[in-house]
């Protein structure tokens, strides 16, 4: 116990938390412990709220309040049934659109930083830098051009002249959908690259130094070893960035037309019309925030340390 | 040796007896044309949809393309008149004056949560794991999911908070926090804060696991209290995480828009109303192109101006 102590003493880096160091529940503790359950119920509460809210049925939504769970023989899952048929086609535009773009962003920031970190050359650091710079970009600065691009370069045409929409499974909103993928990828670049660049540093040169003397090349090198060193860092840049793209708003508004799943909108666009009606129906609404939100949940539960590895870049 | 020298060194080798047999070192040898496979091709495509995009985005801010007139990319036709129209125009500057106080406030306030979340975190003793869950949470979600959310919250009649007030007997509390202009921003700011404090809390935490043990546990044997230690001992430590959490969210309020687009539409008018926001109305509401390429600019430089002095600093300290 005490060596390992100083070990982690010495070495700075502890896995407790500064309470494990001192054994024993002390009034610190307690008061930290209320402390956090208050600020965690507030910070439940918006959550908790829409979510009593969509089970309520219409006369229960009148009478009682948000924070009030749904009484007994007043629980109703109307509210999303009809979220759900409004939003279950969205869904899946949004997952078509997020899964390959998130692969694609991820290989392509995976060798963008491989050739800028396992090889050295001077403007390495520029060109990092730029890289860097792009991941804060206002989308705002980049919005009018961005519309005009898609205009120009009509995906429509060129999938029609491929005879795309000849195959079975073919449908017109694929052009949008092809469109928002290749636009998140190519914004998706930049943080992927930054992400595994931070990885690729802290690989051992011993190993590098291995493979050249076997004769690998920079392409075996690649492949052979970085890549499948490289799997936890493909997890973590996978969950963060289907994260991203799943969330996002403003790409979706301005290149789908309209919001309408059929035309390609993904779900927050669809969400975001079930939310602008002139009626407001809360309990439908809040229902679609919840179907929304859920796989970005899912993911966020089950791959938690992924997503905060991800953010801590 | 260090890392850069030690790989420097490996590949100049190797371009001299590479597997390729080539003798001599070649241009074709030299590591920026070696690795370029790996590189050019991301940064083609990062580079033509970002700074390609900047650069069209300014030539548009130059003309006076609107919904009437036509794009036309003459040198002759190139003005500034679009910047000009913003100084003039006072919904510019009510814009700007809401994008500071978000810029400002927003990071401090956050920066502050955030830290006293990851300090409360710290010192739990059971469920860390749980409540780092919890409150990063909000960051994982969508802004349109949490607009929604949030808009039931700060519903006047019958919304979360207000109800709690009535409920529990301090009505005179409740509000019309949308509605209300001079209470609308702060509204605004504080659902930002509610899903960005799990953020800062996040990289506070990372940068707390670094602080050696010996310094609580000397603080303490000096008598220092709980406050004072941190005041003192472990605060001044956490500068560098300050900063780039600080560069993150000031960049964020410069480009938020999704939140007040869900809640308020496209003109959260002159109370809450950021630059973000005008852009897109100007520029897709209004038809005002160039106009709002013009505000696309002015995004773009503030945000090279918050994020340059933060390169050159992590550059200098080694560590970019």
């Amino acid at each position: 116990m005490q060596l390992l102590a100083l070990v982690q003493s010495i070495t700075g880096e502890s896995d407790e938390s500064l309470a494990d160091r001192f054994e024993g529940v002390s009034r610190k503790h307690i008061i930290a412990t209320v402390l956090t359950t208050l600020t965690g119920l507030f910070y439940l509460s918006p959550l908790w709220g829409g979510i009593s809210t969509a089970f309520k049925t219409k006369s229960a939504f009148i009478n009682t309040v948000p924070l009030a769970p749904p009484p007994a023989g007043e629980i109703t899952i109307q509210p999303w049934v009809v979220a759900w048929q409004t939003l279950e086609p969205a869904l899946w535009n949004s997952l078509i659109i997020t899964i390959p773009a998130m692969i694609f962003s991820a290989v392509l920031g995976s060798i963008a930083a491989y050739g800028l970190t396992m090889v050295d050359w001077r403007g390495q650091v520029a060109l990092m830098s730029a890289f860097i710079a792009a991941i804060f970009l206002p989308k705002q600065g980049i919005l009018l051009p961005l519309s005009r691009f898609w205009n120009t370069v009509n995906i429509q045409g060129i999938l029609e002249s491929l005879g795309y929409f000849t195959l079975p499974f073919a449908h017109e909103s694929h052009a949008t959908l092809l469109t928002l993928i290749i636009t998140h990828s190519a914004y998706g670049i930049s943080i992927c690259t930054l992400l595994f660049r931070g990885y690729y540093l802290t690989i051992d040169d011993e190993l590098i130094e291995a493979a050249r003397i076997d004769g690998a090349d920079m392409y075996a090198t690649y492949w052979h070893i970085i890549l499948p060193l490289s799997y936890p860092m493909f997890m973590v840049v996978f969950i963060f960035q289907f994260t991203q793209i799943y969330n996002e708003f403003l790409y979706a508004l301005i290149l789908v037309g309209g919001s309408d799943p059929s035309n390609g909108a993904p779900i927050t666009l669809a969400l975001a019309e079930l939310n602008s009606g002139f009626s407001q129906n809360w309990n439908n609404q809040m229902a679609g925030a919840f179907i929304t939100a859920i796989p970005t949940i899912i993911v966020y539960v089950l791959f938690g340390e992924q997503f905060a590895e991800g953010v801590k870049y | 040796m260090s890392l850069l020298t030690k790989l420097r060194s490996t590949f100049e080798n190797q371009s001299r007896h590479g597997s390729e047999g080539r003798v001599g070192t070649s241009l074709r040898g030299h590591p920026f044309f070696r690795s370029m496979p790996f590189w050019l091709p991301p940064t083609l495509l990062m580079g033509l949809f970002v700074y390609g995009g900047i650069l069209w985005n300014f030539v548009i801010s130059l003309t006076d393309f609107s919904g009437v007139v036509r794009p036309e990319y003459k040198l002759s036709n190139f003005d500034f008149d679009m910047y000009v129209r913003m100084l003039t125009d006072p919904s510019f500057w009510s814009a700007t004056r809401n994008t500071i106080f978000l810029l400002i406030v927003f990071t401090l306030v956050c920066l502050v949560v955030g830290l006293l979340l990851a300090i409360l975190v710290d010192n739990l003793l059971k469920g860390q794991g749980i409540f780092r869950t919890l409150f990063l949470l909000p960051f994982a979600l969508s802004f349109v999911v949490t607009g929604v959310f949030w808009q039931w919250m700060y519903n006047p009649t019958m919304g979360t908070i207000n109800t709690i007030f009535d409920t529990i007997g301090l009505s005179i509390l409740a509000q019309d926090w949308l509605g209300d202009p001079t209470l609308r921003l702060w509204s605004v700011m504080f659902a930002l804060v509610w899903q960005y404090s799990g953020y800062a809390m996040i990289i506070y935490l990372a940068s707390l696991r670094t602080i050696s043990r010996d310094q609580y546990e000397a603080a303490k044997v000096d008598g220092a209290g709980f406050f004072t230690m941190y005041r003192h001992v472990i605060i001044p430590q956490l500068s560098s995480a300050s900063v780039s959490i600080a560069v993150v969210l000031m960049v964020f309020s410069l480009k938020a828009f999704t939140w007040l687009y869900v809640v308020f539409g496209s003109n959260p008018g002159p109370a809450a109303d950021i630059l973000g926001v005008m852009m897109y109305r100007q520029a897709f509401a209004a038809n005002q192109w160039a106009y709002g390429a013009a505000l696309g600019t002015v995004l773009f430089l503030s945000s090279i101006a918050i994020l340059a002095p933060y390169l050159r600093y992590q550059y200098k300290r080694g560590e970019l």
